[in-house]
């Protein structure tokens, strides 16, 4: 064997009431793809950003082509000749293609010789970019050219990619793979973090798998299966989800032809999306991130208007009415984000729960006054049949994990009787994941769904939720990249599905009952939105 | 009422001296909002560099060593203000809100030995020749070194942001603090520069008053001046050129009122007064309104708490 | 090295404790300023702390504390509101001027006439001229996005400048031998807002600032309003969702501190100051800023905030008269005081730790989170 270019030995750091990384050894030999894998929370993303200088590790020491490893700052790290693509949180909007690619240089040359080279070095990868264009203005795939082409022109003999493929289409993945390549020809090592099993098994020839926050294996990912890592990963056998046929009933939610400018700066506009949903059914919609599920899922909640005759909810038109309106007509959501947006993170659960509750549950007295008691008893009851873990319904939202917030935050919904429910990215919680971190876990999800399925009729889809989003086609859970935080949630989807259905919503039926009937969102990793393109 | 009194000449010419603490004020608190802090602290900033400018060029009967003085009154208020809000972590608009009650008492409480004492004489920057050009000469050419170095920083200011690589990294900063972070830029030391920045010029601003403008000490000598300037870059979408020429917006109307005033106009000289404040307020709607909406020129960052992981 | 950490949850304790440990602060600094302007601090800070209360004069005092605390309350509990949902009305001076511009307006207009009915018609053309003034801001924002900050300030301008016009033109006493400021309302039976039991400065203003903080108690812990105040200011996006509509709360956060504003300057005209003139706003609109914060927008502790910023008035005017401590210092002195609640909020939501020692056990759920 070679010598590694990158050695990492005993790497140890724990945060407050976490420990991220303990005790990780692994080496990345010269002019190869290294795969690190684990699920969301695993401790990848530290691990990395102590490679890239950003988090200084407890204990532990690196060693880079033989000589210490141990950058203060990125910069050090860049200096040693390590760059990193990050997933989210590294461009600037407001600024140039070119501006921001400085800003990521040791030395810069000027800003036109800069540009030039852009050029040159982007095209000799088959990345064109325009280094004077905003970056505010650019697709996904092109802002990751950003990044890369920032790395790129310092010449490292290490490149980290964090999670490069969530926002990509299959072509731009494609085309990011020929590069890679091309640069491990070029005698550049590559430090590949995902969850997509396939992608690492076509392009990595190592794999470190970490699992709360040590390594579990190691292994050449060409000789194993997909669904070999993911039970490395996950440290447990997967099981398939059930499924059944139900009839369907009739159509509950109808969305129209429905256009609609995004509420935010750089958002994606809703472009004629048309689909309906039937009681007892479950509506996929898939789509690479940032093509307007945010904005699809605002313009259902309510919390978006749109033009009449485009949302309409058993027949009526709710298009105009504001999120309490439409929630009092049984159209309940569950938004991705819960610290902030689902759930407000320093009120109690108390307080979370009266929030969307108080109309259905009747939880307001005459003169808008608040019966606490009554959305307490709500709250406890929400905490029991969810078995969310929290020692009661008087604790803030910020102490729940981010799992035990999603069945909070779900099962405030589910109990609710939603005659349509729409949930957006609703596996990416921790604790909520089939054949999640401990056996235990996967058991308890069944259990509690199989008890829920009992007491309320049609929430057994909610169980569906809590199984992989599969893809009738494809034989293993693929995980998948979450949007948003540099480690945010762990989830695994289908990836492809909806692009295999030719670009129209695909169905998956679900058990028991009529109605209520679901829609989610969840942006799969490949294939594109399912009611409108990208530009 | 003798309208003929006024002269076009000596109005712009008087302009350009109004606009001058409001250009200096809003100057340095465009380069602390570039870099993402919201001082809400403007007014009181200045009035600390009024009074503390002041002080010092009475003690020392030099005008520039007054100016210097002011920047550094005005610098210190503002490392208050980085230090609470970079460290501590405040909410910036509070501590803004504080930064001006505390330093209009503090200006208050220095400035009461001071009234009615003269302050030295600032002289003009007779600039030979091109001060003798007509019309021109007066309006551009006969003024002190402040109103000159007012301009000069504009262009200074444009030039750094624009075209330096520190300006780019205090731009990134501004508008995107957590990549700034990733890609290893110290955040809270850049906008400690920018903030004391922003405190020295709103320090000079104010002793531009006291000492140029009125000039002597009188308590509450910016009269809003610091809350217009805020204003101002808004108004200006966080660029230096158009904030010269919401200055210059702002320097006319005062003057004009001024003027108004002194032709006894048949308007209350109450109504004539509160002008730069009313056009203050629908310059904000008419750029908050219209299509080039300004909250979208605004840094990504601005207004929000900082706290990086490690 | 002391680092910061975040806590899980905001810090009871900490969040009562630290208005307290404020004062404390202070007082300290305070005394050190006193001693630098040639002042003995104890005597200093026993004059305006302890005199007003139990000194020889206090039995003059003390009436004073509930004439200035009640404005300072009644402004303070309406500002809470908008503070509570990222409002920031800071133009309270400005609606507190109009109120009493308004109401002193509508008042005079029935001079010299007697009814029982005219007073409390004043207090609502307070109120009333409070809020239209404060739905100017809160109009622009929401139809144009303006900044409320900067709009509410710059109405401040223009209210006092409104004020000096009506002190000198259509307001000005026509028996007052061309003296600028209006007719004294506390002469005039039917406006008189007077002290209601001798002795104890308690007017109609204290009553109505003891019912705004009871009333604002009840709406923040037990109304769908509070709730929707408290949320938005916590997570707009998560009020957004639950539907709470961004512009209905602007309004009514704005129009309610507005109109309190507007009373609170109704009640001073006709009370303590007797009459609109042109030194008429003395600033309790921006005191009341502190207060707000001071009391942690919370209504009880508005309340004590408010009586303990009256302290510092009256102290302040004795420490003037006797001590020759100029005015300007107690100014200086309550800017202090939010400098050093401010700073001393971080203990409420991070933990000071020293770096590199070891963390905490992990908690069973945090550990859950991180998986």
């Amino acid at each position: 064997m070679t010598e590694a270019l990158l050695a990492v030995r005993g790497i140890t750091k724990a945060y407050p009431g976490v420990v991220a990384n303990s005790d990780v050894s692994f080496d990345i030999s010269p002019a190869s793809i290294h795969a690190l894998l684990g699920e969301n929370g695993a401790g990848k993303s530290t691990l990395v950003k102590a490679i890239y200088g950003l988090v200084r590790p407890d204990a532990g020491t690196m060693t880079l082509a033989g000589r210490p490893h141990a950058p203060a700052s990125p910069r050090e790290a860049r200096e040693a000749g390590v760059a990193m693509v990050f997933q989210h949180f590294s461009l600037f909007d407001a600024l140039s293609v070119a501006e921001n690619i400085a800003l990521g240089m040791e030395n810069p040359p000027p800003l036109r010789d800069l540009s030039a080279r852009i050029r040159e070095v982007s095209q000799d990868y088959g990345l064109p970019l325009d280094p004077g264009r905003t970056v505010g203005d650019l697709s996904a795939g092109e802002r990751q050219r950003v990044e890369i082409v920032r790395c790129l022109l310092q010449n490292p003999r290490l490149l980290i990619m964090d999670e490069p493929t969530s926002v990509l289409t299959p072509q731009e993945v494609a085309i990011l793979f020929s590069t890679l390549r091309k640069l491990r020809e070029g005698g550049t090592a590559i430090l590949y973090i995902s969850h997509k099993l396939e992608e690492i098994r076509a392009l990595c020839e190592k794999a470190t798998i970490l699992r709360g926050g040590r390594v579990v294996a190691t292994c050449d990912p060409r000789e194993r299966s997909a669904r070999q890592m993911a039970e490395m990963m996950v440290g447990g056998a997967l099981r398939a989800p059930a499924r059944a046929e139900v009839p369907v009933g009739e159509v509950v939610l109808a969305v129209e032809r429905l256009s609609a400018p995004s509420p935010r700066l750089h958002g994606m506009p809703l472009r004629d999306v048309s689909f309906a949903v039937r009681a007892g059914e479950v509506l996929g919609i898939g789509g690479v991130a940032g093509n307007g599920q945010d904005e699809l899922l605002l313009a259902l909640s309510g919390e978006m208007r749109v033009a009449p005759g485009m949302v309409r909810l058993k027949g009526e038109d709710v298009g105009a009415l504001s999120p309490s309106g439409r929630r009092m007509r049984g159209l309940l959501c569950a938004p991705e984000e819960r610290n902030g947006h689902a759930a407000a993170a320093d009120m109690t659960l108390t307080e979370n729960a009266f929030m969307t509750a108080r109309m259905r549950k009747g939880l307001t007295r005459g003169g808008g006054f608040v019966d606490w008691r009554g959305a307490r008893a709500f709250a406890t009851r929400i905490i029991e049949t969810f078995d969310v873990r929290t020692p009661g319904p008087e604790v803030t939202a910020r102490q729940l994990s981010g799992g035990n917030l999603q069945k909070f935050v779900i099962g405030r919904e589910i109990l609710q009787r939603p005659e349509v429910l729409v949930v957006n990215q609703p596996t990416w919680g921790g604790g909520c994941r089939c054949g999640g971190g401990d056996p235990a876990g996967a058991a308890r999800s069944g259990r509690t769904g199989g008890r829920r399925r009992r007491r309320q009729p049609g929430s057994g889809r909610a169980d569906g939720d809590q199984r992989p989003f599969r893809c009738p086609e494809r034989g293993a859970a693929v995980p998948r990249p979450p949007r948003g935080g540099a480690e945010r949630g762990g989830d695994r989807a289908d990836a492809g599905w909806s692009a295999r259905n030719g670009g129209r919503p695909c169905r998956l039926t679900v058990p028991p009952r009529p109605a209520p009937a679901c829609s989610r969102s969840a942006p799969a990793g490949h294939g594109r939105g399912a009611g409108h393109d990208h530009p | 009422m003798n309208l003929s009194g006024i002269s076009p000449v000596l109005l712009l010419a008087s302009l350009m001296v109004a606009s001058t603490p409001i250009l200096l004020a809003a100057l340095g608190e465009l380069v602390a909002e570039r870099s993402g802090v919201l001082n809400l602290g403007v007014e009181g900033m200045m009035i600390t560099g009024a009074i503390t400018g002041f002080a010092v060029a009475v003690a020392t009967g030099s005008p520039w060593i007054g100016f210097v003085g002011a920047a550094a009154g005005g610098a210190a208020l503002s490392l208050l203000f980085a230090v609470l809000v970079l460290w501590l972590r405040s909410n910036q608009v509070a501590t803004g809100l504080a930064l001006t009650l505390f330093g209009i008492g503090l200006a208050a409480l220095v400035g009461q030995a001071y009234v009615g004492v003269r302050a030295p004489v600032f002289a003009r920057l007779d600039l030979p020749v091109l001060g003798d050009l007509p019309i021109l000469g007066p309006i551009l050419f006969r003024h002190d070194a402040v109103v000159y170095l007012g301009l000069g920083l504009v262009a200074g200011v444009w030039w750094f942001l624009h075209r330096t690589r520190a300006g780019l990294r205090l731009r990134a900063v501004g508008e995107n603090h957590d990549a700034a972070h990733a890609l290893g830029y110290k955040v809270q030391l850049i906008r400690l520069g920018a903030v004391l920045f922003g405190g020295a010029l709103a320090g000079l601003g104010g002793a531009y008053l006291s000492l140029v403008r009125v000039p002597q000490w009188t308590q509450g000598v910016t009269a809003g001046a610091g809350w217009i300037a805020l204003a101002i870059v808004v108004f200006a979408s966080w660029r230096p050129w158009r904030l010269l020429l919401g200055a210059w917006l702002f320097g006319g109307i005062s003057v004009l009122q001024l003027n108004l005033q002194a032709a006894r106009v048949p308007i209350p000289v109450e109504v004539l007064s509160m002008a730069p404040y009313v056009v203050t307020i629908l310059v904000l709607v008419l750029i908050s309104s219209g299509r080039g909406r300004a909250a979208l020129a605004a840094p990504g960052s601005l207004g929000q708490p900082f706290h990086a992981a490690r | 090295m002391i680092i910061l950490e975040r806590r899980p949850a905001p810090s009871r304790l900490w969040t009562w404790a630290t208005p307290p440990l404020a004062v404390l602060m202070t007082m300290i600094a305070g005394g050190l300023l006193f001693a630098a302007l040639g002042k003995d601090p104890l005597t200093a800070i026993r004059t305006i702390f302890w005199d007003p209360l139990f000194g020889p004069f206090a039995g003059f005092t003390r009436p004073q504390l509930l004439i200035k605390a009640a404005p300072l309350i009644l402004i303070a509990t309406g500002l809470a509101f908008g503070f509570r949902a990222g409002i920031w009305n800071i133009g309270a001076e400005g609606q507190y001027i109009l109120g009493a511009l308004t109401g002193a307006a509508v008042g005079l207009a029935f001079y010299p006439a007697e009814s029982r009915l005219i007073f409390p018609l004043m207090v609502l053309a307070g109120a009333l001229g409070g809020l239209v003034w404060a739905m100017i801001p809160a109009l622009l924002r929401v139809r144009f996005g303006t900044n409320e900050i900067l709009v509410s300030l710059m109405l401040v301008y223009v209210a006092s400048n409104l004020l000096a016009w009506a002190a000198l033109g259509p307001l000005r006493n026509p028996e007052g031998l061309g003296f600028p400021g209006s007719r004294n309302l506390r002469q005039w039976a039917s406006s008189a807002n007077l002290e209601l039991i001798p002795g104890t400065g308690l007017h109609w203003g204290a009553v109505a600032a003891l019912v705004a903080v009871c009333a604002a108690y009840g709406l923040f812990a037990r109304h769908v309003f509070g709730f929707a105040v408290r949320l938005a200011g916590q997570s707009p996006r998560a009020a957004a969702f639950a539907g709470i509509s961004p512009s209905h709360l602007v309004i009514g956060c704005m129009g309610l501190s507005g109109a309190l504003a507007g009373m609170a300057g109704l009640f001073e005209v006709t009370g303590p100051a007797g009459q609109i003139s042109i030194d008429f706003a003395v600033g309790y609109g921006f005191t009341a800023i502190i207060v707000a914060f001071l009391g942690r927008l919370h209504p009880l502790g508005i309340l004590a905030a408010g009586l303990l910023m009256a302290l510092t008035y009256i102290g302040g005017e004795m420490a003037q008269l006797q001590l020759g401590l100029p005015a300007a210092a107690i100014q200086l002195f309550q800017g202090m005081l939010l400098f050093f609640l401010l700073a001393m909020d971080v203990l409420t939501t991070y933990r000071l730790r020293l770096k590199g020692r070891p963390a905490p056990e992990p908690s069973s759920a945090a550990a859950e989170g991180a998986r």
